[in-house]
Parts: structure tokens; C-alpha cells; sequence
């Protein structure tokens, strides 16, 4: 069952001619540039080329790229609950981080904290850029305790905060201590790295030191129980993932961070086994717990039914339990019928048709286990913000060089917890495992998994999106709101896969069905045939005349 | 439960430094906006990449249309050192790969609060030969922690006039019209009321046929609609400016004055009837030709639909966010409607929208609670203290609306979860009626949801 659907087909097109034509109209120092994030795949399986990727962006080219902040606070802390998270800013960094992003909580618990539908902003004005916020920061942090009295407050930098000098961190310390409650500040300023990623790295950073093991309450116990790490939850992927490890008998003690409360973070060095989804945004988290608490990590993938199976298999595997083993191959055949009826349905009315995928840091490799079971071939993806690890693997990673522009974000020196490192499994264990194949704190990129003759480009810009567009007509594209309509008005559908068009979940085996009819829907919708007038020169009516004649 | 349920009715706390849900956001996304609407022009935001993000992708939930833009992408060097490496290579870069007419710049807080110079980093460019021959760049600054989107809007449109505008000592007998920061189908029916006048009009910005554009099998990046370089260039020979909106359009209007004798005449949105006749009236005067029977007609459609169904406007409570010349037609509308606008905030600062606000309802019976800077937690308390009819305002008041199971029309800016806005307009007497519709529906589809079986009622 594990086995990739359909072979995967090379494109007709040559690569080369593609990548020439982007280049073309590029003045020479972008050419270059751009010439090392455009990588065409030449073999099966693994190569070992360098993908130029978290770089600095080129100026004027209409990149897709966020900032730190986005990263920060917009992917990984917006998602919690119950902490009120005050944007230390002018209004704009709040206000379109404001609802957003779709990560849906559930607080229908009686008392339920539910502060997702706020905005909290410092809404910084003239004033205090000149005299400085840190007063205004500590009026509206004594306010909002005032109001609410919640669990936590963390505080967002933005861009002119780390200008003007505002110690963002030492106002978190007096207002904790003042409060009584936990109280900490991000520096995830928008000119911080190269993109989002720097504020993920950021938050990380942050909600290991100042959270994560301040509570020995775990959130839930069970016999075998994890962490799931960097699934935010879009459109309900994490609700749908636990109620298949909630069937299997594996408890979801934390999640990083979609549906989660502060307790999520607090206690979250009290599951056995990190399960990381979207590496990028969390797998420094996943590290620094393994080094501090001796929890070990394993990359998982929710996204297509196929990955689903496979990951459960592989949580079971490591606990090792037959019984364990044999509910998840219970469950798995319970809900594979349903996810193959509606393949027989939809299989045929997208088999031989491509897509292009071009998302954030994880998707663009993840969604391709959909489009395969579809039957769907994938011509071209890429990251707006990865590393060379997500692309290339993580055995790329002691030969990273950081350069200038990410320098400055802080790494953490992590020790083993006195009391609290307990190893979930013996050196040797570990080791006869990874000599059997076990792979822990491993992920293998996205390039292993391309097809020969496909195209990996990295932080894709308009001017590349619309020539790609042009030359290979693919049917569907991937990627988010920003490149959604222009990709459309030329008549191909567009997949928003960040926010799943208002749709999902799309991970797990309901996800996967709502994911093939989604597309089924999109690349076989009349809309795209009434492009054309029938009355215009070049409409349906009129072609098929001159092709009949 | 409630979705907003940490909102307590009473005001415990006297928030002084606390924005909570904002009705406004920052003035950049203004800037854009009216950036997009000059024919040929690329926006371009010169600060680190996150805000250019930010703001297209609110542009284009709002609109479901693509808005390019570029942005200088600061890192954290440039932020220190100055961004006027950025800049000049951005606008190489831009120049050479989208070849747009003219590239528009903003500033966002980075940029501002480091200051750079932008007119002197425009004048490098130039001076350097990065703007191609016949090209354009024009400049303004919109510090984020200044005012909100409509004042960068505001902003950007007076740098469309300082950059560009000229006088060649003829009149060109055209009338400029500068529309407020309001919609494409808002600026189209503004322009279609001028054409039924024959009315010579210059109108910019103007995102008609930009921001609403077909969808053809082929992506234009630069559509055939908006102002062109030539036509805001000739805005100095005009025989008058109307400039629709005292926050949003005021100011461009009396810079042409000032530089070129154009003289002007700043009104409000041309939202109701009132306002709506002011329109014509200046129109008439300043091009001297005399009002059609066709609009009229236009006029009377709208008085009788009113006279038709004044019994269920007639004292109804409604509570309203948005931007200041928006709320200020919108309110004049209501009370021409005998409805009472019992709450009103504004995020976006301002002493004159008070008085101004206040003059307009200073007849409405009982009380006319008014915050400006205010936000959509202080009109949820004030609702919750004592409810009304009706809600207008942008998409995220429909979690207020939700809990507290009033009906809610969208308007203004963000409307992020229905179309219309785009398409259909709410100025004019055609938006007139459409509002009227509008209003008149929410009402009376909560009368039918609410009626007993014994009151349920086919006509009204």
C-alpha cells in the first residue's frame, strides 16, 4: 500500500529551454542569482547539487515572500488560544495577521479562553517612535491583564521597535513580575533574516526557553503519547489527524500549534516521541527537546492517504507494540475503502493531468503524495522560504554556511535538563534501530522525490509564475493568495494551499477525499471553457469551424 | 458560545494605550491602492518585504484580483545603513523585468523611521539612468504610526499631483475628479453620473477596469483602466478639481489649487441623496453645463422608493465602523433615511470627523455615542449595553453580528468574504437605491425570521 500509485512521468518540455527563458529578460546580476534557485532534476532519487535557497530576496522582482513577524507570530503563536498575543507596533502588522491564516481552534469547553478573534496592537503612533513605546507597551500590557486576566501575554517586535530601541524582553520581565502570570517578547522584526523563517526559528527559540517545561500537568495521557509538531491546524487538518491517532490508542499530548492552549507548550516535554510535520517551522523545537528532555523525533506526513498509513505505521513501529501495530493496520483498513471509492470515482477524471506547486516551506513537497494518488504528475515546485535541508535533506545541513543576512538569529545552546532528561530510548536502541533502517531526525528534502526533468525553483516570483504558466499551461498551479488570480485570468486553476480556498481538512483519510474532490471540481469545472466569447476570434464557436474545415 | 466572549459589556478598563480589533489598518495598503489606480504603474513598497505581502494579499481578499507590487526588501543591513541600495536596484529590476509606465513609491514605519530621503534617492535613480526614457517614478511618504489607510491613500495621490501635475497656461476646459478611497464600480459611477451630465472629466486615481477586470484567458498585468500619466500631468490645466472626501481626497485638491490656480471644491462621498446632489451641482457649475432629465429621473427613483418604504426605515438603530468620509456619508444617509446611527467609531484620528458627525445628527433623537480613534471592541460594548437593528461595516464585524444575532451589511474596507463591493456601487442614486435594497432586505428578512406563524406576512 505503500508503493506510489501512479509512475512518475517526466515532463515533455525541456527543463533547459525553460530556465532559459526565465533568465532571458533579467538584468546580469539577478540572472545569476536567480540561475542557482533554478534547479532542474536530472536523476531518480537524491542528487547532491546545492539548491541557493534562504537567500536575501532581490529587490523589485515581486517576490511571494513574508517577513519575521509572519513567522513569528502570524504562524507559530497565532495559533494558540488562550494567550493574548499584543502586536508591540503601528496597526498594520496586527491587523493583517488578524484572522488570516485559518487556524481553527476548538473552545467549546465551558470557561474556554478564546482570544483567536482579536486583535491586539500597541498601535504605535508618531510619538512613540520618537520618545520610545516601552510606556505604551506596559499601559496596554496592564490593560489587557485588566480586561482579560489571562494565562500568558506575549509581545510581537515589529520593523521600528528594534530601531528605536524598545527592550521589548525587559518590559515582558517586569510586567511577569508585576502580574504574576508569564510574560515574554518576541524580537521577530520584519527585517530580521531573509523571509518568515527567521520568526520561526525566533518563536522557537522563545517558547523553549520561556515555556515549554513549566508544567508537569500534561494536557492528556495515554499509553503511547506524542507531540505533534509544527500542524497548525488549517481548515481542521488537526483535528482530523487526532481522531485517527485517537482511534489507533496514540495520545496527542501537545500540538505545535494549531487547536493548542499554553499548556500545549508548558508541558510538552511529557510525550515520548515528536512527530514533526512541517519541518521548516519546527524542527528546532523538535532538536533542542530531544537534547534538553530525550525526546526523539520522527518526520511524519498527514498529507495523502498513503503518507497518512505510512506514518501511523511508522509511530507504531517505533513503540514497537504488536498490539499497537495491529490497531493501526485495524484502523488503516477500516478507513482506506473510503478513501479508495472516492478515488475509483475521481481517479479517472484527473489521471494525466499536471500541477505545479509553489508554497511556504513544507506543502510544495507534501501535497505531491495527493496529486499522485489522483494520478496527477507535478512538473515544478518549490519553497518561498526553505533551507537547503528541505530541499536537499538534512544531512545537508553541517555544510549550511548562515550567511550575512541570517547571522544574527540567535542559535540555542542546549544542555540536557538535570532532572528532567530521561532518554525514551537507550543509545543502543537507537542505534540498532537506524542500523535496521530507522531514520530519527531525518527528513529527506523535497529533491529526492521530484521526477527527472522537473523544475525546483526557489522563492518563485510573478515575472517566473506567469512565464511557467505560459510555456507549460499545467492544470492546476498551487500556491496562495497573492498568485491566485493573476494564474486564473490566464485559465488555469489556481489551489490556494496555505489556505486551502476556505476548504478541508485535506490531511489524513478524510482530508485526502476532501483534497480529490477539490480538484476533481477545479480542473473540471465549465467555468474554464467559457473563457472565450463564442463571437471572438479566437472563441470555441470559430475554432472548431476552422479545425472541422 | 460567543466567538467574541472576553468582550465585557461594561468599560472597567479606560484603555489609553490598548487597541483591541482596530477599524482602520495602516496608511501603505492606501498608498497601493490608489497606486493601482494609474494606468501602467507598479506599486512599490520601500521597506522589508513582510508589509508589500501583507497589503497585496489584503487588496486581493477584498478584491479577488491579482495586485502586483514590489517591494525593496530590507534586510537587517539596510535597515541600519539606509535603504537607497535597495531602492535603485529595485527599480532597475522592476524597470527591466515588468516594464511598467510609471512605478509608484511608498514608504512603510522601517523606512520612515530610519529616514531615508526619498526624494533624494528618486533623484539618484533619475540622475543615474535607471528610470528608462518616457518612464516614470513617482514617490510619497506613508509613515505606518501616522493617521491609517486613508491617509496613505490621501498620501499617495498627492504624490501623484507633486510628481507629476503641470500647468501650461491653457485650460483644457476638463473638470479633475478625485474620488475618496472608495471602490472601482464607486469611482465608475462617479465618472458614469459626469457622462451623463457631458461633463469633461479627469478622474484619478480610478482602479475601474483595474481592480474589476475580465477575466480573459490572458493575464494582464497592467489593465487597460486607470489614470494615465498624461492625464494626471494635465490636472494642472484643468478648470476645476472636485475632490470627493475630506480625508481622502482634500489634500491633492488643494495643492492644484495652491501650485496652479485650479480652483476646488472638497465635498464629501456622494453617498444619498444630498450629497449626491452636491456632486451635480459642482459638476454643472464647474464644466457650465446644465443637469439632464435623465438624472432626474435617476433622482426621483430614489425619493420614491424612499416614500414607499419609509415605515421600516423610520427609527431604526444602527451601529457602524469604517473611515471617515465613509461613515460621514454613510451617517448623512442614514438620518435622509430617519434612521438613527446610535454608534460610530473610527479607527482612523481626526478632530473634524467629530464635529463633523455631530453636526449631521445633531437632530437624531436620544443619544449618538462617537469614538474616533475608537475600535470595534468599544462599539461591541456599547452594543451590548444597548442593542440596535443593524450593523454596517467591513467583514470582521460579522463575529459581532454573530454573537449578538444582528444583521450585518458589509461595507467599506476589507470586505473579505462576499463580492459586490467591486461591482456594484453604493454612490451616487443608483448606490442610493442599491443601499436602500440592502438595508431594507437585512430588515425584513429578520422580520420574517422572527415573526410569529400567526404574523408571518406575504407583502410588505
Amino acid at each position: 500500500m505503500d508503493a506510489p500509485i501512479t509512475e512518475k512521468v517526466a515532463p515533455a518540455i525541456d527543463p533547459e529551454e525553460v530556465k532559459k527563458e526565465l533568465l532571458a529578460k533579467y538584468p546580469p546580476k539577478v540572472g545569476r542569482k536567480r540561475s542557482q534557485q533554478i534547479y532542474i532534476k536530472e536523476n531518480e532519487g537524491p542528487e547532491d547539487r546545492e539548491v541557493l535557497s534562504n537567500v536575501r530576496t532581490v529587490p523589485g522582482i515581486v517576490t511571494m515572500r513574508g517577513c519575521t513577524y509572519a513567522g513569528c507570530k502570524g504562524v507559530i503563536l497565532g495559533p494558540t488560544r488562550d494567550i493574548v498575543n499584543i502586536t508591540h507596533g503601528p496597526i498594520g502588522c496586527g491587523f493583517y495577521s488578524w484572522l488570516t491564516r485559518r487556524n481553527q481552534t476548538d473552545a467549546s469547553a465551558p470557561g474556554a479562553e478564546n482570544y483567536i478573534p482579536y486583535a491586539f496592537s500597541t498601535d504605535m503612533q508618531d510619538e512613540d517612535i520618537i520618545f520610545g513605546g516601552e510606556k505604551k507597551l506596559k499601559r496596554a500590557i496592564q490593560e489587557a491583564y485588566d480586561l482579560f486576566k489571562p494565562k500568558a501575554i506575549a509581545i510581537f517586535s515589529t520593523c521600528p521597535v528594534g530601531l528605536i530601541g524598545d527592550d521589548v524582553h525587559a518590559v515582558a520581565r517586569e510586567m511577569k513580575a508585576l502580574l504574576g502570570i508569564n510574560i515574554f517578547g518576541f524580537s521577530c522584526e520584519g527585517y530580521k533574516g531573509v523571509s518568515q523563517s527567521a520568526g520561526h526559528h525566533i518563536a522557537n527559540n522563545k517558547i523553549f526557553t520561556e515555556v515549554i517545561g513549566t508544567s508537569d500537568t500534561p494536557n492528556r495521557t495515554g499509553k503511547y503519547n506524542i507531540n505533534m509538531l509544527g500542524e497548525y491546524n488549517i481548515g481542521g487538518d488537526a483535528f482530523e489527524i487526532e481522531r485517527i491517532l485517537d482511534k489507533c490508542g496514540i495520545t496527542v499530548n501537545a500540538t505545535f500549534s494549531g487547536n493548542s492552549t499554553y499548556n500545549d507548550f508548558a508541558s510538552a516535554q511529557m510525550a515520548d516521541l515528536s512527530c514533526v510535520m512541517c519541518h521548516r517551522s519546527i524542527n528546532y523545537v523538535a532538536d533542542m527537546m530531544e537534547t534538553k528532555y530525550g525526546i526523539p523525533w520522527i518526520k511524519v506526513n498527514f498529507i495523502g492517504a498513503h503518507a497518512t498509513a505510512k506514518s501511523l505505521r511508522r509511530i507504531a513501529a517505533h513503540f514497537g507494540d504488536p498490539e499497537l501495530i495491529a490497531k493501526v493496520e485495524a484502523v488503516i483498513a477500516e478507513e482506506m475503502p473510503l478513501v479508495e471509492a472516492a478515488l475509483a470515482k475521481i481517479k479517472p477524471r484527473t489521471t494525466g493531468k499536471t500541477a505545479m506547486l509553489f508554497v511556504g516551506g513544507s506543502r510544495a513537497h507534501h501535497y505531491q503524495e495527493l496529486f499522485a494518488e489522483l494520478g496527477m504528475t507535478t512538473l515544478a515546485a518549490g519553497y518561498e522560504f526553505a533551507h537547503r535541508d528541505d530541499y536537499e535533506g538534512r544531512h545537508v545541513i553541517p555544510t549550511i554556511k548562515i550567511d550575512a543576512d541570517s547571522r544574527n538569529i540567535e542559535e540555542l545552546h542546549v544542555e540536557a535538563d538535570p532532572e528532567r532528561y530521561s532518554p525514551r530510548m537507550s543509545e543502543e536502541d537507537m542505534k540498532a534501530r537506524e542500523e535496521s533502517g530507522w531514520k530519527y531526525k531525518e527528513y529527506e528534502g523535497l529533491v529526492p522525490d521530484m521526477a527527472p526533468k522537473t523544475m525546483i525553483i526557489d522563492d518563485l516570483n510573478q515575472y517566473e509564475a506567469d512565464k511557467l504558466i505560459e510555456m507549460y499551461k499545467p492544470d492546476i498551479f498551487c500556491a496562495g493568495i497573492k498568485e491566485k488570480y493573476s494564474v486564473q485570468k490566464m485559465g488555469v486553476p489556481l489551489k490556494q494551499l496555505h489556505s486551502y480556498d476556505y476548504g478541508g481538512p485535506y490531511a489524513g483519510f478524510r482530508g485526502a477525499v476532501n483534497y480529490y474532490k477539490d480538484i476533481d471540481r477545479m480542473v473540471n469545472t465549465k467555468v474554464w471553457s467559457k473563457v472565450k466569447a463564442p463571437w471572438a476570434a479566437d472563441g470555441p464557436e470559430l475554432t472548431a469551424c476552422y479545425v472541422a474545415g | 458560545m460567543a466567538m467574541l466572549r472576553h468582550t465585557p459589556a461594561e468599560i472597567t478598563v479606560d484603555r489609553t494605550a490598548l487597541t483591541i480589533n482596530p477599524a482602520k489598518t495602516c496608511q501603505p495598503v492606501g498608498a497601493m491602492y490608489a497606486a493601482l489606480g494609474i494606468h501602467g504603474c507598479m506599486p512599490h513598497s520601500h521597506g522589508s518585504q513582510g508589509c508589500c505581502a501583507y497589503h497585496r494579499s489584503a487588496l486581493t481578499r477584498h478584491y479577488k484580483e491579482p495586485v502586483t507590487a514590489a517591494t525593496s526588501s530590507f534586510t537587517e543591513g539596510s535597515s541600519v545603513f539606509g535603504g537607497q541600495a535597495n531602492l535603485l536596484t529595485a527599480i532597475q529590476n522592476i524597470f527591466s523585468v515588468y516594464e511598467p509606465e510609471v512605478v509608484a513609491v511608498h514608504t512603510t514605519c522601517l523606512s520612515e523611521t530610519i529616514g531615508d530621503d526619498m526624494t533624494q534617492i528618486v533623484e539618484k535613480a533619475r540622475t543615474e539612468g535607471k528610470v528608462p526614457a518616457g518612464k516614470h517614478v513617482i514617490y510619497c511618504n506613508t509613515p505606518s504610526y501616522v493617521g491609517s489607510h486613508v491617509t496613505g491613500y490621501s498620501n499617495m495621490v498627492q504624490g501623484m499631483v507633486k510628481n507629476l501635475a503641470k500647468s501650461t497656461g491653457t485650460k483644457n476646459g476638463k473638470v479633475n475628479v478625485i474620488p475618496g478611497f472608495c471602490e472601482p464600480s464607486d469611482m465608475a459611477e462617479i465618472k458614469r453620473l459626469a457622462k451623463l451630465m457631458g461633463a469633461d472629466v479627469t478622474m484619478f486615481p480610478d482602479t475601474s477596469g483595474v481592480m474589476d477586470a475580465p477575466l480573459t484567458g490572458k493575464y494582464e498585468m497592467f489593465p487597460k483602466g486607470g489614470a494615465t500619466v498624461e492625464e494626471i500631468m494635465s490636472s494642472g490645466d484643468a478648470v476645476g478639481t472636485i475632490a470627493l472626501g475630506q480625508w481622502a481626497a482634500a489634500a491633492p485638491a488643494k495643492y492644484l489649487d495652491a501650485e496652479f490656480k485650479v480652483p476646488c471644491e472638497i465635498m464629501g462621498l456622494p453617498f444619498g441623496i444630498e450629497d449626491t446632489d452636491a456632486y451635480i451641482m459642482a459638476l454643472s457649475k464647474m464644466s457650465g453645463k446644465a443637469v439632464p432629465a435623465s438624472i432626474d429621473f435617476e433622482r426621483g427613483q430614489v425619493v420614491d422608493v424612499l416614500s414607499d418604504y419609509s415605515q421600516y426605515f423610520y427609527g431604526k438603530r444602527v451601529a457602524l465602523a469604517g473611515d471617515p468620509d465613509q461613515i460621514i456619508g454613510l451617517t448623512k444617509f442614514l438620518v435622509e433615511l430617519d434612521m438613527i446611527p446610535a454608534y460610530i467609531v473610527s479607527g482612523t484620528p481626526g478632530n473634524k470627523l467629530e464635529k463633523a458627525i455631530r453636526e449631521i445628527t445633531k437632530d437624531v433623537p436620544g443619544e449618538v455615542k462617537f469614538k474616533c480613534p475608537g475600535d470595534m471592541f468599544l462599539l461591541h460594548q456599547w452594543i451590548k449595553q444597548e442593542p440596535v437593528d443593524l450593523l454596517i461595516g467591513n467583514s470582521y464585524m460579522k463575529y459581532i453580528a454573530r454573537d449578538e444575532d444582528i444583521p450585518l451589511i458589509r461595507h467599506g474596507f476589507p470586505i473579505v468574504d462576499r463580492f459586490g463591493h467591486s461591482m456594484f456601487p453604493t454612490v451616487g442614486y443608483k448606490g442610493a437605491l442599491r443601499l436602500m435594497e440592502k438595508i431594507l432586505d437585512a430588515l425584513l428578512t429578520r422580520r420574517d425570521r422572527d415573526a410569529s406563524e400567526t404574523e408571518f406576512e406575504l407583502v410588505y
